[in-house]
């Protein structure tokens, strides 16, 4: 019991990350598209759980919400709109995956191995935004995100909104019969 | 848990969603594996936010977030397209862009 109190944070680290990579290996070697987006839902959820392991209570909601719920629901329709005996795909990968495969193990490799080579304690600065309190209070992740989003980001939070709506138009229009 | 163990994962799911896009030949896989790649630079971002203690990082993953809902509706649209075009989602057969 003391080492599930004393190792917590990292056995629930380790227990999320695999699921992530667990699931994102799925999406990539899986032949049906239709387990590919269950999969892809399964490391989605991962990294939801790995955002409120740093305290980023907001972003990991956000993360169900909106991956979880909004981009999973929009791949399962366009998946169940295509036909998917039709497809019948002969080879899954490009001739160039042994290639790939490599190559990504290396860079992989050369990043992992250069964070084991950075130096241990990185100095935290004292930032103007603290994690948990706004000018001395103590405010809830949301409260905080949100006081950075609407003061500091106001102009790109608009420009973001004004983007989803191009997209969604876009999106209409690609995909209307005709 | 230290953020370098943060910044591992995020290398090798990156790396596994290029993997995806540069090799998958469904166009469906290929924009799972977009996304993917837009959930590792998420990890980044929320690592260095809670590095640095600085809530910079988590507003820019909601920005991230939006961008890449954006691209899943645009990038569906056009699968749509193609497939009501060609009858497939494999990119091989989507050689030129005329009809």
């Amino acid at each position: 019991m003391s080492f599930l109190v004393a190792h917590g944070s990292a056995l629930l680290f380790y227990l999320f990350a695999g699921l992530v990579l667990a699931g994102a290996v799925g999406v990539v070697t899986l032949r049906n598209p239709m387990y590919g987006a269950l999969s892809l839902l399964g490391a989605f959820l991962g990294v939801a759980a790995l955002f409120l392991l740093r305290h980023a209570e907001f972003v990991g909601l956000v993360q169900i919400f909106v991956y979880g719920g909004g981009v999973m629901v929009l791949f399962l329709f366009v998946i169940m709109l295509v036909n998917l005996h039709r497809l019948q795909e002969s080879r899954m990968f490009a001739s160039t995956a042994p290639l790939a495969a490599v190559v990504g193990a290396l860079l992989v490799g050369l990043i992992v191995w250069a964070l084991a080579q950075a130096p241990r304690a990185v100095p935290t600065v004292a930032a103007s935004t603290s994690l948990r309190s706004i000018a001395g209070a103590t405010a809830g992740n949301s409260e905080a995100v949100a006081w950075v989003l609407f003061k500091d980001y106001l102009v790109p939070f608009e420009i973001a909104s004004v983007f989803l709506l191009v997209a969604m138009i876009g999106a209409v229009v690609l995909g209307r019969k005709g | 848990m230290g953020s370098s163990h943060y910044l591992a994962l995020s290398a090798i799911l990156f790396a596994l969603g290029l993997f995806g896009i540069a090799t998958r030949r469904n166009l469906i896989t290929v924009l799972m594996s977009i996304e993917l790649v837009l959930n590792s630079v998420n990890l980044n971002l929320v690592a260095f936010s809670f590095e640095r203690s600085d809530l910079t990082g988590q507003v820019f993953a909601v920005f991230t977030i939006a961008v890449a809902a954006g691209e899943a509706a645009v990038g569906l649209g056009l699968l749509l397209a193609l497939y009501r075009l060609r009858s497939t989602t494999e990119l091989d057969r989507a050689r030129e862009l005329e009809g």
